[in-house]
């Protein structure tokens, strides 16, 4: 007898239990390779999910590692719910934190109240440009943007790694790092002797904005619809084009403010490795949290738990 | 007609999920006899026959074959047992030639022999009464001509029992009446017959014997010559039907909607429409009428604001509108229910978004969403239009009719000058079709102009007042309903043009 496979879809009440089905499936998948370097799985499992939260001090770092990927979560959110695919979150994270370098450098002097509000513009707007070609390239000419916002990432790289050796490099220590910004342009620190730093509010101000503009806004629900129904939007007179132009954009703006977060307020000059992936790890975020503002939060903090356990 | 029966299908079940598409149905088919299979879209024939195919496996039940348990688990079985299948979409390779066609998966030797193919193909084609030449390359034919080439596909592998699934869908009526022609002579040699078909009046001319399907199970089985069209219709409806009021006064006005000399491309750039020029009155409804594939869909999305066209111009109400896109031709005042529901609405988003989606503006206060104001404006639609949804339903989870009545009622409820409206009635029940087709006929009385592009002649033919045929691209000619006959227009489908007459 064949077996022939059918596609059915799952029942309503089954869909948000999928991504929690697919987190207990990772748990006993990672349980079988802790029993196999004999050790406990339980005890593993505590270090990695519980011990985090028992202390202050871990419980803000989980915070402080949430913050980049609530930013970059809610990038790739918002170009995914346009149905544009942006995959250069990372790029756009690189481009924005060379702009906040660079801004950041110029600061001595002058009053944060000024240096701080230039940078996050700044940021912005550098991962607005870095987003700017493959966007157009896709709403002009259709060319496939998960592939040229993928290269650019590499290019990203490269381009900060050039600063670094060239121009950049630290003229005392000779470390491809640039000089630390200038002390006005640091991030204040939210809570006294933590890591916790103002992007973290910053971050949360996104999620918001998010929410609000998906589900408050005339271009919230155009842009819905642009993405779960292109034709159907261009049939019902939504300028298609504009729509995913801008939601391509705004991601790589705030894919930039994730750049700008990590020098102001953890690392406060440019290096090679301000990003251990963050951009590509928003796309998981995003993901998981099912292209929803609050899920976004949720998959941010979670993967940040994970992250300061591990 | 023998006493023997060539297919008899006992107690057959099969169910899709959560849907039954045949719950115990018990069909049988003569030697020698057409036997109809009538039901509404969705009613189970085409699955029920892809079964006796070998394209699904039935759930539980048996199928005999002449007499013979048969188990069929493949189309390779069911021809070997003598079941031959026509589909809609024909399986046939446009660059090659008839002979290839069909002798193509069904050669003897490793070795061809061109010559002797061709006069075995052409010895069938005389056999069977079924005419085609054989050396013709399939591309050059026409769909009825195609059609033809897959039955004698069908009747070269002895073929004895021959599955048509809505073979006249894709026909002008002359090639219509060709078929019928074939079938009989084919009746007279022994062949068996299935007639897929939710059309009575095809269902009356040419079958002997009638069953009926409704919602999967088998309603009954009747001799096509001790039953009528109505009884039929409410057999496979499942009540009386009534059809549509068509007001007879015409009330025609002014010209509202102009089309002058219109061309466009089509998706792969070649030219779909040429030199298009049509207008549309107040008060009436111009039918426009073709066999599918002539530029119809063009001239659909080119009203709708969807796609460019690359010459003349649109006039609406005196207001150029050419190429002014979708967002501004609303504006102007036209209405557009196209040909793909599925394409205008989005499935994933709800009614109430789907019924605000193309003029927001009534629902933004202080630049944010009104969502009360959304919900409360879909609910009044939803009553006014009798549609079976609730405001927070997603789209996807409607039936067809529904759907079609959430696009109706987006539109109509605006009232619009010009409404352009594309296959309205396809794959729908008969309860939808007539609301459908009523809810027009009342805008025309209203006073809107209304252009109905449709492949349904029956549709054409019962709401327009006037009827324009397309040919490849061009208006073929422009006749008034009550002149129309099905010859005249099945001449102008086939690019005849004759005498044309203007009615104006």
């Amino acid at each position: 007898m064949r077996i022939k496979l059918e596609r059915v879809p799952a029942p309503m009440w089954v869909r948000p239990l999928l991504p929690v089905a697919a987190i207990v499936l990772t748990f006993l998948l990672t349980t079988v390779l802790v029993l196999m370097v004999n050790a406990n799985p339980l005890k593993a499992y505590y270090y990695f999910l519980i011990a985090p939260l028992s202390g202050k001090v871990s419980a803000i770092e989980v915070l402080v590692k949430a913050t980049p990927l609530l930013l970059t979560g809610a990038a790739v959110t918002f170009a995914f719910v346009g149905g544009y695919w942006n995959i250069g979150a990372e790029g756009q994270l690189y481009a924005g934190a060379t702009a906040a370098t660079a801004i950041g450098l110029q600061m001595h002097g002058i009053s944060p109240w000024i240096a701080i509000p230039l940078m996050i513009v700044g940021g912005f707007a550098a991962g607005v440009l870095w987003a700017l070609t493959p966007a157009l390239m896709k709403v002009k000419l259709s060319i496939d943007e998960v592939v040229t916002t993928l290269l650019l990432n590499s290019v990203a790289l490269f381009i900060v790694s050039a600063l670094l050796n060239g121009p950049w490099r630290d003229p005392i220590s000779q470390w491809p790092q640039s000089p630390e910004i200038a002390p006005s342009a640091i991030f204040p620190k939210l809570i006294p002797r933590s890591r916790l730093h103002l992007g973290f509010l910053l971050a949360v101000f996104i999620i918001l904005l998010l929410w609000f503009v998906l589900t408050r806004t005339a271009f919230g629900l155009r842009m819905r619809a642009v993405g779960l129904g292109t034709e159907a939007a261009r049939f019902a007179g939504i300028d298609v084009d504009r729509t995913m132009l801008i939601s391509a954009l705004v991601s790589g703006g705030i894919a930039g403010l994730a750049g700008v977060s990590e020098i102001a307020g953890i690392h406060y000059h440019l290096i090679d490795a301000i990003s251990p992936g963050y951009g590509y790890t928003g796309i998981i975020v995003a993901t998981l949290g099912t292209l929803n503002p609050w899920g976004v939060a949720l998959a941010a903090f979670f993967i940040g738990l994970i992250d300061t356990g591990a | 007609m023998s006493t023997i029966n060539a297919v008899e299908m006992y107690n057959i079940h099969k169910r899709f999920g959560t849907v039954i598409a045949s719950n115990g149905v018990n069909f049988s088919v003569k030697q020698g006899e057409i036997h109809a299979l009538l039901g509404e879209n969705g009613a189970g024939k085409t699955t029920l026959m892809r079964m006796l195919y070998g394209l699904y496996r039935a759930d539980k039940g048996e199928i005999r074959i002449f007499g013979q348990p048969a188990d069929i688990k493949s189309p390779k079985d069911a021809i070997q047992l003598g079941v031959g299948m026509v589909t809609q979409h024909f399986a046939l390779v446009p660059p090659l030639s008839v002979t290839e066609n069909i002798i193509l998966g069904y050669t003897d030797s490793f070795q061809l022999n061109m010559d002797a193919a061709h006069q075995k193909v052409a010895a069938a084609s005389k056999k069977f009464g079924v005419a085609v030449n054989p050396t013709a390359l399939v591309k050059n034919l026409s769909v009825g001509q195609r059609q033809r080439v897959e039955i004698l596909k069908a009747l070269y592998r002895n073929a004895k029992i021959l599955i048509l699934d809505e073979p006249t869908a894709v026909l002008i009526p002359q090639e219509i009446d060709q078929l019928f022609e074939s079938l009989a002579r084919l009746r007279e040699s022994g062949l068996s017959v299935i007639f897929i078909s939710h059309k009575l009046n095809e269902v009356m001319t040419i079958t002997d014997r009638v069953t009926v399907l409704r919602g999967g199970i088998a309603v009954g089985t009747v001799k096509t010559a001790d039953s009528t069209p109505a009884e039929l219709a409410k057999m496979m409806v499942g009540r009386e039907t009534f059809g549509v009021q068509k007001a007879s006064a015409v009330h025609r006005g002014k010209v509202m909607l102009q089309l002058q000399n219109i061309a466009a491309m089509d998706n792969k750039g070649l030219p779909a429409l040429k030199n298009i020029s049509l207008d549309v009155h107040t008060g009436e409804i111009v039918g426009l009428a073709g066999v599918s594939g002539n530029g119809q869909s063009e001239l659909s999305d080119v009203l709708a604001g969807i796609r460019p066209s690359s010459g003349g111009r649109i006039i609406l109400d005196g207001q150029d509108v050419t190429n002014a896109g979708a967002a501004k031709m609303m504006t102007a005042g036209i209405g557009r229910i196209p040909e793909d529901r599925h394409k205008s609405v989005v499935s994933e988003m709800t009614v109430a978004q789907n019924m605000a989606l193309e003029h927001l503006s009534p629902f933004i206060e202080r630049g944010l969403l009104n969502h009360k104001s959304i919900r409360q404006h879909a609910e009044k639609l939803i009553a006014d239009y009798q549609i079976k949804a609730s405001p927070g339903d997603k789209i996807r989870t409607l039936s067809g009719g529904n759907m079609q009545k959430v696009i109706l009622a987006r539109v109509l409820e605006r009232n619009p000058k010009a409404i352009v409206v594309a296959q309205p009635t396809r794959g729908l029940d008969v309860g939808a079709t007539e609301y459908v087709r009523q809810r027009l006929l009342n805008q025309r009385d209203r006073g809107a102009a209304i252009l109905l592009i449709s492949e349904d002649l029956d549709e054409i033919l019962e709401l327009s007042d006037r009827i324009a045929v397309i040919y490849e691209g061009e208006i073929m000619g422009i006749l008034p309903a009550e002149k129309a006959t099905p010859e005249q227009m099945g001449l102008l489908m086939s690019g005849v043009r004759g005498e044309v007459q203007h009615a104006d």
